[in-house]
């Protein structure tokens, strides 16, 4: 059942308008990632749901309870949505415990309640520290443990993560990731960060222009997307000619399985998505030219990037046609193959149609 | 997140516009602010119609007379010669203490600061007590120099301590020589801090009347206070503050056209590293002179006449009892307009940075005209004012409250003002997140964040209501003696034994703040530039 409710909701700033429609429903106890470039609305989104800004138009609801809905208007402390603001915004005048303990009546802070939450996100040996001389991830941790510590109904991530530095963020990622999970928060998180989004949530919402033009699990948005802008924002594709027969694609890289899509259930001709990692490339061997062995296309790898665990080649066809100018193939790390290779490039299915 | 900047255009746009929009407004902040501004412009107001009532032709018999383009003639060389005497020794001092390898740089950047807790009036009974053949145009602009240059000392100090290396290193990688590095980087890095401190001073030297007074200098304030007080002619006395008030007027648009653009003086956020300094080498001792001598002459010989009046004169003349008195009313009469102040200056504040639109931005324009404003002008606004009006108000405690806190409202402003960008609205948004009730939320954080703000405001106007002299001689209520007013009372006398305590109390009492400001300044300028 969908806890938090947001529907057809406006909200701009003068003439310039930010949120044009926003529907988007949580569930109870799911994380959920809005994903976005930055400038697309994100945080106003956040904002308006925490409070902090009024709706122009549309409801925001609670737990069946109207938070906004353009006339009636709950303040923001009467609405049991903690906030995570992106730099934490942990008071600076207060101590980590008192921080902690700001939401929570005199009697709750005297009790452990307190203690049991720095426990818990593990921080228990800096209470007494001042928030300036904490690391950034220990500052993030304090700020999550604030914002639960009132037992909030919703709990809303600004962008929780892009203060931090790299080597730092995965593993607080995970961290947070943890404790969520164990605490069963419905939580929505903002961020621009596909990997992020893709890696952490159970659904994922890609607000663009002010709308949320897709919502689903990850696995769904990174296969299906609704078009191709979307499709290349959660990461690379190669965009084949098609013809579609009997619920298959014909392609130059072989007769691949399509994904079942009411919209191209009949015959016809068209492009599909094919994701690098679902291209097999194999080396083909010089000296045996002209035999065509294996089904695929000809090509040469033009240019290779390293990373470690795996490795992207640049393949260009040798007859142009049907594909790209050049194939995105992503290969394990050992098969990172030198420039000028010649390879024959197969993909598998299923892919995806794309409009 | 430290941010401190002496500019007042430091607006912190960003979350500004967040908090715009379809927002309800705080009444208490907008009350505060409409009161603020309405207290700014009722001395002009009513100092205009007061001029224009014996009639226009009047006024222009006044104002085109012979007498009228001496005093002009009198002000303008002045202000020029000290504004630029101030700003050559002030950069000069600044860049010796802060860029070079001067010796004792800690006490130095103390010491030259000080002169600024001396009232200016005590800098010149410090000089003609000690030859009172000292008078005239040179005597006028050796005091007055002396007494200012701080002015633009600090903030040129402020910002050479602040300066990024790496600009000043690009330019030497870019074939330039150390002095043309100096010309194009450097001094036009800290341009504006000059600017801001030259309008200073020649606000200072517009709004003096003590010190001409001592050095028998006529200016356009020394004329228009003896026209008031001696020919009892207010109307006379308001046609020609408008003068004074066009030529301030005058100087804050030269500094605004000369800084234009060059106001954004902070390069992106990117690390700071302190620039290296230059080593004096063999001009180590006569640099060392130099900056003693400036010292010297600012600071040690009025103190040291003070000291020695106080000392010689104590044995003939009897410290007078009613100094106790005189303080506590100085005390008294200060803490009730800082108070006041600092109370203006927030909500002034709050609606300029979280509820930013033309009104607020314009409420907190008015709040700083009170700088470019006289004293003698203000009081002789309110006198104005409480005359036809409200005479019950004429010559009253509460009047010359009001007086301290309209002229002073500027300091409490930028005191606030700097506190108050480190109290993001984020925190009281996350505050009633976490379910604090609006008022409850800037009680427990924004608050505690802006305290040692309002503590530094409420210092500021405390001491400079302490020692301000020409706005109490005019509004003082009859029988009540500042510290300022009796010290002018025996100095006028020739008192000058008598005097002495009087001027060391004023000293004392504003010495200790203006050594803490100047120590923050540095603190705030090294971490910042450590970061």
């Amino acid at each position: 059942m969908s806890l938090l409710s947001i529907r057809d909701l406006w909200k701009g700033y003068g003439d310039t308008p930010v949120l044009q429609g926003v529907d988007l429903e949580v569930h109870a106890g799911s994380l959920t990632a809005v994903l976005g470039l930055s400038g697309c609305g994100k945080t106003t989104l956040l904002r308006v749901i925490a409070g902090f800004e009024r709706a122009e138009r549309g409801s925001v609801s609670l737990a069946m309870q109207t938070l906004d809905d353009g006339r009636t208007y709950l303040a923001p402390e009467k609405r049991g949505v903690g906030y995570v603001p992106q730099e934490g915004a942990l008071f600076p005048h207060l101590s980590v415990q008192d921080n902690v303990g700001f939401g929570l009546s005199r009697r709750e802070r005297r009790s452990d309640g307190v203690a049991e939450l720095l426990e818990m996100v593990g921080i228990a040996p800096l209470a007494r520290r001042l928030p300036h001389e904490l690391s950034g991830g220990e500052q993030q941790r304090v700020a999550l443990a604030r914002a639960l510590a009132r037992r909030p109904q919703a709990l809303l991530l600004d962008e929780p993560f892009s203060s931090l530095d790299a080597s730092l963020r995965s593993r607080v990622r995970e961290e947070v990731h943890e404790l969520l999970r164990e605490q069963g928060v419905t939580t929505v998180l903002v961020t621009h960060d596909q990997e992020e989004a893709l890696s952490l949530a159970d659904v994922v919402a890609v607000l663009r222009d002010g709308r949320i033009v897709q919502q689903g699990a990850p696995a769904d948005l990174y296969e299906q997307p609704v078009d191709e802008r979307l499709a290349r924002f959660l990461g690379a594709l190669n965009v084949i000619d098609a013809q579609f027969r009997d619920g298959a694609a014909r392609t130059p890289l072989g007769a691949l399985e399509l994904r079942a899509d009411p919209a191209c259930n009949g015959a016809g001709t068209g492009v599909v998505m094919v994701r690098p990692e679902q291209l097999d490339v194999r080396v083909r061997e010089e000296g045996a030219a002209g035999e065509s062995t294996a089904a695929g296309l000809r090509g040469r790898v033009e240019q290779c990037r390293y990373y470690g665990h795996d490795a992207l080649l640049y393949i260009r066809p040798d007859e142009p046609g049907g594909v790209a100018e050049v194939l995105l193939a992503r290969v394990h790390g050992e098969q990172a193959l030198p420039i000028g290779t010649p390879v024959s490039v197969a993909a598998h299915g299923p892919v995806t149609p794309l409009p | 997140m430290s941010k401190f900047t002496l500019s007042e255009q430091a607006a912190p746009g960003g979350w500004a516009r967040a908090w715009s929009g379809r927002r309800r407004w705080p009444l208490t902040s907008v009350a505060g602010g409409a009161l603020a501004a309405g207290l700014v412009l009722l001395p002009l107001v009513f100092l205009v119609k007061e001029a224009l009532q014996p009639g226009w032709a009047e006024v222009e018999r006044l104002l085109f007379r012979h007498n009228t383009a001496v005093l002009l003639w009198n002000t303008v060389r002045l202000a020029l010669a000290c504004t630029l005497l101030c700003a050559v020794l002030g950069v000069a001092a600044a860049w010796c203490v802060e860029r070079t390898t001067l010796p004792l740089k800690r006490l130095w950047a103390v010491v030259l600061v000080l002169p600024l807790g001396v009232p200016d009036f005590v800098i010149g009974f410090g000089w003609v007590s000690i030859d009172p053949a000292l008078h005239g145009y040179l005597a006028a602009v050796m005091i007055m120099t002396l007494s200012l240059y701080p002015l633009v000392y600090l903030p040129v100090a402020f910002a050479m301590a602040n300066l990024d290396a790496g600009l000043e290193e690009s330019a030497r990688s870019l074939g330039l020589g150390p002095w043309q590095t100096f010309r194009r980087v450097t001094l036009r890095q800290i341009r504006p801090a000059v600017l801001g401190g030259c309008l200073l001073v020649t606000l200072a030297l517009l709004a003096e009347y003590g010190a001409f007074e001592i050095v028998q200098y006529q200016t356009f304030t020394v004329e228009i206070f003896t026209e008031y007080k001696l020919g009892f002619d207010t109307a006379a006395a308001c046609a020609l503050s408008l003068v004074l008030v066009v030529l301030s007027v005058a100087a804050l648009g030269g500094e605004f056209a000369l800084s234009g653009r060059g106001r954004a003086w902070r390069v992106g956020p990117g690390a700071k590293r302190l620039a290296p300094r230059v080593a004096l080498g063999r001009f180590t001792a006569p640099t060392l002179l130099g900056v003693a001598a400036l010292a010297g002459l600012s600071i040690g010989v009025p103190v040291g006449s003070l000291v020695y009046w106080t000392v010689h004169g104590g044995s003939t003349t009897l410290p007078p009892a009613s100094i106790l008195t005189d303080a506590w009313h100085t005390a008294e009469l200060s803490a009730a307009a800082a108070l006041l102040a600092t109370a203006l200056a927030v909500p002034v504040t709050t609606l300029a940075m979280r509820h930013r639109n033309r009104l607020t931005v314009l409420i907190e324009r008015l709040a700083y005209l009170p700088q470019a404003l006289p004293g003698l002008v203000v009081a002789l606004g309110l006198v104005s004012f409480s005359v036809r009006y409200a005479l019950a108000l004429y010559e009253s405690s509460f009047e010359l409250i009001v007086a301290y806190s309209i002229l002073f409202l500027p300091l409490a402003v930028v005191g606030v003002r700097s506190a108050m960008a480190q109290a993001s609205p984020r925190m009281e948004e996350v505050a009633r997140s976490l379910g604090a009730r609006p008022a409850s939320a800037w009680r427990r954080v924004t608050l505690p964040l802006i305290a040692p703000g309002l503590a530094a405001a409420f210092a500021l106007v405390f001491i400079s209501a302490a020692t301000e002299l020409t706005a109490t001689l005019l509004l003082r209520p009859t029988g009540v003696n500042t510290l300022a007013t009796q010290f002018w009372a025996y100095t006028s006398d020739f008192a000058y034994g008598a005097a002495a305590p009087y001027a060391a109390l004023m000293v004392a009492i504003s010495a200790v703040p203006a050594y803490l400001l100047s120590r923050r300044m540095t603190t705030l300028a090294r971490t910042e530039a450590s970061r």
